[in-house]
């Protein structure tokens, strides 16, 4: 019953000299979910903003149901039932769940008046089809972020979609969160929609997708079904090569003197939460999204302020009220949303980098511009950071080459502790491991690392120790041969099973 | 672990091309808005020729051009403040109003009787002081600085009116500053050389200095600023005192070059310290834009200030042909900072 819906086939794209797609084919059947894969840079994203005519293609065919079809521009795609759900959601949060639904495709009464009657009955179908929690009139900034994508899926519901691509969806969902989607998009697929899913987890992948599509350097390498394809296959195919030992070696050099130590910090989102440290450590904290890891790392970091607890560095208490304190103290902390609490975006590599020290290479407050770039030369060459020169703008950056950027940034401090909050989001596997390679050569330098992570895999594959938090509580620590995917997830999740 | 073929290829969209292409679109971003002030310059001379009666002009004289670059001058000084301030992405509405009580103060102490050897340190210093005021409220109270400088604007022109007993404060004997509105050094005026001292200590400051790359990072990402351990709230009070500062110069310059002044001084320069910035390239979202565009975008005003002038054009079309001009431009600049990122 499965029929072919979407063919794209031959499509090319070129930016000026860059060939950013060559003769890429996808072939999307109803009742099914293709999985897109590729590195970042690999043009996924410039397919899919093809297929939701963002770009023209400079060559190749887009069929609908066997019909040649033109998309030149978002209306038209919508109009032939494509629905492209961004990562950066776009839902209004001042209004209902109902008016972000029908946004721009209100029913209306006579005299250009929203009928909300109407509205709200048609989105209680549409929200009752995908088994959402929520009303139709519930405001939207009420919802979590899970539940704004599930108001974009209604959205393409309620246009009458036949295909739905979704990017990266999972990035900002706690592993709950993520099961209920995937029940969502089970649905979808079992009423007949085709569904295109991009994504980097290769776990999530196995889970939902029936077919899946590679491409590499903006060209189309193939496509298997799941039956056919080994983990080992698609990062071949990925990558090019293969990669063996996807989680470098931890570091054994052995630990040192405690470096941090927290002793019953509060806040109104953390619950007396005591740990420590040492020098050559990497920390794993686990725990669902919300659960209050963020939160720690922010109130230690001095970002947000505790109303309880003592911090001590090296076993001598500390005050820690503001970012720079904790920076004086060689404490660095790489936030999670790397562009919009991390980079400057419009400013050069080098001021990036170097933008914690500029007073060591300045004198009487004026930059010594020749020292910064050395140093920034420097990190490039330490972190295979791939820029144009130093003076690019990060901005044009892959995330992987930003992630190590901000990286770059807080090694120049030359950190005693360095929180790392989900160091790997957004970045393609080849730069992950290069960012778990960072790690352990930190560690084994002496640094006492703390990596916040919602990958499960990546906490038992990069961390010595691993605390799990839960409600803003240390619900728990596994050592050695006690961490698995099981116990964290036990621990993580105990009461709300309960 | 070799990185070569895996890790990082770099966006696309961004940077891409053969390097010749790429320096081409360098070069073109960065002389911004040079060719339209060209291009003006050259208009006007050839309108200021078609419309003269024996075929010959003094528009692209040397005195004229020196003309131009002195009516320049006020409006540079205030545009540099405003290019600081615009850069963390705030506004300063107030710059014509601190120019008036400045230069009301400046003057009332340069009356006989008065310390008349203190006005300059006068003008500048309450220039200053009224600086930081903006400066205090926006980054310690954390209010918005369209509505804090909306404020000051208003209360600074009533003290303004105050302060000179709603007349003309004239005074024709300035020794101590006559030099800076009506003096010239090897010819040309010093009103010309103190805006081009203020460019390049502006330029110097935000292009060498640690605290000009904190302005960029403020106004760029100021959540990332305070998590890098910058000091927003000073950063914030900088950009605003520096800018009152300038103001309080530019009171003495207009206060000097006129032999006087009163509460109605300055009205309205702000928006045209505003449109220079933004001429220039700079983003009124802060965190992209030079002192370089800034000089371009008030040098482009001043031009057609003068050369519609010189062709004898009403000064109420002279209103619309520069507001016409100044959203053109910006659609050009926008045009143009789109096709070259696509590059």
């Amino acid at each position: 019953m499965s029929r072919v819906v979407l063919e794209m086939s031959g499509i090319s794209k070129r930016f000026g000299a860059t060939r950013a797609l060559d003769q890429v084919n996808l072939t999307a059947h109803s009742h099914e979910v293709l999985a897109l894969m590729g590195e970042n840079g690999a043009g996924k994203s410039t397919l899919m903003k093809v297929l939701s005519g963002v770009y023209q293609p400079d060559a190749g065919e887009v069929r609908l149901e066997g019909k040649p079809i033109r998309i030149t521009c978002p209306a038209d795609a919508r109009e032939a039932g494509i629905n492209l759900i961004y990562q950066e959601l776009s839902v209004a949060p001042n209004l209902t769940v109902a008016e972000n639904i029908f946004m721009g495709s209100e029913p209306r009464l006579s005299l250009g008046r929203v009928d909300h009657a109407s509205m709200n009955r048609r989105a209680e179908e549409v929200l009752a089809r995908l088994g959402a929690r929520f009303g139709a009139t519930t405001p939207a900034h009420q919802l979590s972020i899970a539940d704004q994508q599930q108001v974009e899926i209604a959205r393409a519901l309620a246009h009458e979609g036949r295909v739905l691509i979704m990017d990266e969806p999972t990035a900002a969902l706690s592993d709950r969160e993520s099961a209920q989607l995937f029940e969502v998009i089970g649905k979808l697929r079992d009423d007949g929609m085709a569904i295109i899913y991009i994504s980097h987890r290769m776990d999530e992948v196995y889970k939902l997708a029936d077919r899946i599509t590679v491409l590499r350097d903006g060209g189309y390498v193939g496509s298997l079904t799941r039956a056919e394809s080994s983990p080992q296959t698609l990062v071949r195919m990925m990558v090019g090569r293969a990669l063996d030992d996807f989680y470098p070696p931890k570091s054994q050099t052995g630990f040192g003197a405690v470096k941090l130590e927290v002793q019953g910090f509060k806040s109104s989102k953390v619950e007396s939460a005591s740990f420590a440290v040492r020098a050559g450590e990497v920390l794993g904290l686990a725990g669902l999204v919300g659960a209050g890891r963020t939160e720690l790392a922010r109130l230690i970091f001095g970002a947000d302020a505790k109303s309880e607890g003592r911090l001590l560095i090296d076993g001598k208490e500390v005050t820690v009220k503001q970012p720079l304190d904790a920076i004086r103290l060689g404490i660095g902390y790489l936030p999670e949303d790397r562009k919009g609490q991390g980079l400057f975006l419009q400013l050069s590599a080098t001021a990036n980098t170097a933008m914690n020290v500029l007073h060591e290479h300045a004198r009487a407050g004026v930059l010594d511009h020749p020292a910064l770039r050395a140093l920034t030369r420097k990190a490039i060459d330490q972190l295979a950071i791939k820029v144009s020169g130093s003076e690019g703008i990060v901005g044009g950056l892959s995330g992987g080459n930003q992630q190590k950027v901000l990286l770059a940034r807080w090694l120049a401090i030359r950190p005693k502790v360095l929180i790392l909050d989900e160091p790997t989001r957004g970045v393609d596997i080849g730069a992950k491991v290069e960012i778990y390679r960072i790690i352990h050569e930190l560690a084994a330098q002496g640094v006492a690392v703390i990596c916040i992570s919602s990958e499960l895999p990546e906490v038992i594959g990069v961390c010595h120790r691993v605390l799990v938090m839960r409600e803003g509580v240390i619900a728990g620590e596994l050592d050695g041969d006690d961490v698995s995917q099981e116990a964290i997830m036990t621990l993580a999740t105990h009461h709300q099973a309960a | 672990m070799s990185s070569s073929s895996s890790s990082g290829q770099v966006d696309r969209s961004a940077f891409s091309g053969p390097a010749s292409a790429r320096r081409a679109g360098g070069l073109f971003r960065r002389i911004g808005m040079l060719p339209v002030l060209v291009l003006l310059y050259l208009g006007f001379y050839l309108l200021a020729l078609h419309f003269s009666d024996d075929g010959s002009t003094n528009f692209m004289t040397m005195d004229n051009t020196l003309n131009i670059l002195r009516q320049t001058s006020i409006n540079l000084v205030l545009a540099s403040g405003m290019t600081f301030v615009i850069l963390t992405a705030g506004i300063d509405l107030s710059v014509g109003s601190m120019l008036a009580v400045a230069a009301v103060l400046g003057m009332l102490t340069s009356m006989p009787g008065h310390a008349q050897a203190f006005a300059l340190p006068v003008f500048i210093l309450s220039g200053l002081a009224m600086g930081m005021l903006n400066g205090s409220m926006v980054s310690f109270l954390g209010i918005n600085p369209f509505v804090v400088t909306l404020g000051t604007m208003t209360a600074l022109r009533g003290a303004a009116y105050l302060f000179a007993d709603g007349t003309t404060i004239l005074n024709n004997d300035i020794p101590s500053f006559e030099w800076v509105g009506n003096g010239s050094l090897f010819a040309i005026p010093w009103l010309v050389w103190l805006a081009a001292a203020v460019a390049i200590a502006s330029w110097f400051i935000l292009k060498r200095t640690v605290l000009g790359l904190h302005i960029y990072a403020v106004g760029g990402n100021p959540q990332a600023a305070r998590l890098t351990g910058i000091k927003v709230n000073l950063v914030l009070l900088f950009v605003y005192s520096i800018n009152g500062l300038y103001s309080g110069l530019a009171g003495a310059m207009s206060a000097s070059r006129l032999y006087g002044a009163n509460g109605n001084w300055g009205t309205g320069y702000e928006l045209d310290a505003i449109a220079a910035v933004v001429l220039g390239g700079t983003s009124l979202s802060g965190g992209i834009g030079s002192i370089w565009g800034t000089v371009i975008g008030a040098l482009i005003i001043g031009v057609m200030n003068n050369g519609l002038t010189i062709l004898g054009v009403s000064s109420f079309w002279q209103y619309v042909a520069k507001g016409i001009v100044i959203v053109l431009a910006v659609i050009l600049d926008k045009w143009r900072q789109k096709h070259s990122a696509a590059n």
